[in-house]
């Protein structure tokens, strides 16, 4: 556990990275979540620092293995370390990603302000990934991951999950 | 300071993460509904991640071998350093929520302070857990307006609720001899500063809640010295069990 403070990626290792993808949102690349904080070779092996986006979240191991395994098919033997700081936020969503969640079916997160009033239930702003309609209405503050909460279109009526905005 | 009250000091931050941790757990499969089952089971998992997150350190100060795991499921009774308002048991949904709730306002507070510490570690894990305490803390804190200005049955459990748990709060605000030793060398927090803050911010939730704030002024402590109540043994044995009977054994 360590602390580092600015992102360095080396665009060499760019295109193995974006093989591995958060096991419970499929569609979502960890560099698109924006879990990578740093990339580089030293002495021929890849050393990667990612972050959790959640203390708890159960993904990061997983993630890390899939690391190991998507570098050992490049033979290239990676070793993956965990940073906390600076902490995620949901800003480090690449667009392409927020994209991603869209089509998947999750509600990709607000602005700091905005989605505490969506959480406070005080507006409508969270928009159904599948029909566009706003008039929609949270169902829980927390949803099927410690990331998400899970809300309800009351146009289509179809249940999504919206990922919270975490700053 | 040395390693040895360092690590002291941890536990008495991170044994508390660890035992409400595991009270949530326990709920996995039986909360009253879909979603509070599923809020509460999260938190439970955001308070083991922060758990793991400490321990790691301790462990990596204790530099003898010892893994998180042996920090969590290897210590005796009296080695636990939380406070007794967590070890409290899950009487039923009003008993928990009031307990997370005089939980999270000080875990909130105190991750507020502890992001300023001087040591690096403990102020990263403090800012990364402080954006999932803040959910706690408004999850709680609804769900104690909701039930305290809700039905006279749910209203009367929520107060008796209070009514049981009030007497854990004053604990929260103990110095032991490594908090004051964590301040003196600017990596812990002053708790006793944060105690007025706290009863605020508690009693204007009650008051909206309809609830009525205790007028005790007995309080009961000795979690903090490893001194806990009947619960905690019974608590322990279901979280050292795997451990003990399988000892070394790793997922």
């Amino acid at each position: 556990m360590t602390i580092e403070f600015e992102q360095h990626i080396d665009p060499r290792l760019i295109p193995v990275l974006e093989k591995v993808h958060d096991p419970e949102i499929p569609v979502l690349s960890i560099m698109d979540m924006g879990v990578v904080r740093s990339a580089k070779i030293v002495d021929t092996i890849a050393q990667i620092q990612i972050t959790p986006t959640y203390s708890g979240c159960p993904a990061m191991d997983v993630i890390g293995e899939d690391i190991i395994t998507a570098f050992a098919k490049e033979n290239i033997t990676a070793k993956v370390s965990l940073v906390l700081s600076p902490a995620w936020t949901t800003d480090w969503i690449t667009p392409r990603g927020r994209a991603a969640l869209e089509k998947y079916g999750i509600a990709a997160p607000l602005d700091e302000q905005a989605d505490k009033e969506a959480l406070l239930g005080n507006k409508k702003i969270v928009k159904c990934p599948q029909c566009n309609s706003t008039n929609t209405k949270m169902v829980s503050q927390f949803g099927s991951t410690a990331c998400k909460a899970l809300f309800q279109c009351e146009d289509c009526l179809e249940p999504f999950d919206y990922f919270k905005c975490l700053k | 300071m040395k390693n040895e009250n360092i690590i002291q000091y941890i536990y008495g931050i991170a044994d508390n993460a660890l035992i409400l941790g595991q009270r949530l757990s326990e709920l996995c499969g039986h909360g009253p509904s879909l979603e509070t089952d599923i809020a509460l089971t999260n938190m439970a998992l955001d308070l083991l991640g922060q758990t793991r997150s400490y321990y790691q350190y301790a462990a990596q100060l204790m530099a003898d071998g010892k893994t998180e795991d042996d920090i969590a499921f290897l210590r005796i009774e009296r080695e636990y350093k939380n406070v007794l308002l967590v070890e409290q048991p899950n009487k039923h949904f009003g008993y928990v929520i009031t307990r997370q709730f005089f939980y999270d306002v000080f875990h909130l507070l105190l991750l507020q302070e502890l992001q300023n510490s001087k040591d690096e570690i403990l102020s990263a894990v403090a800012k990364k857990a402080i954006k999932e305490v803040s959910y706690h803390q408004r999850f709680s804190s609804d769900w104690v307006k909701r039930l305290g200005d809700g039905t006279k049955e749910s209203h009367q459990k929520v107060q008796d609720a209070v009514d049981d748990l009030w007497k854990f709060t004053d604990e929260l605000f103990h110095m032991t001899q490594d908090d004051m030793l964590a301040v003196e060398s600017e990596i812990g927090v002053d708790i006793s500063l944060l105690k007025e803050k706290y009863y605020q911010r508690i009693n204007k939730v009650l008051e909206e809640a309809t609830l009525t704030t205790p007028e005790t002024k007995w309080f009961q402590k000795g979690g903090k010295q490893g001194i806990h109540s009947e619960h905690m043994g019974y608590l322990l044995s279901d979280l050292q069990y795997m451990q003990r009977t399988y000892p070394n054994m790793e997922w």
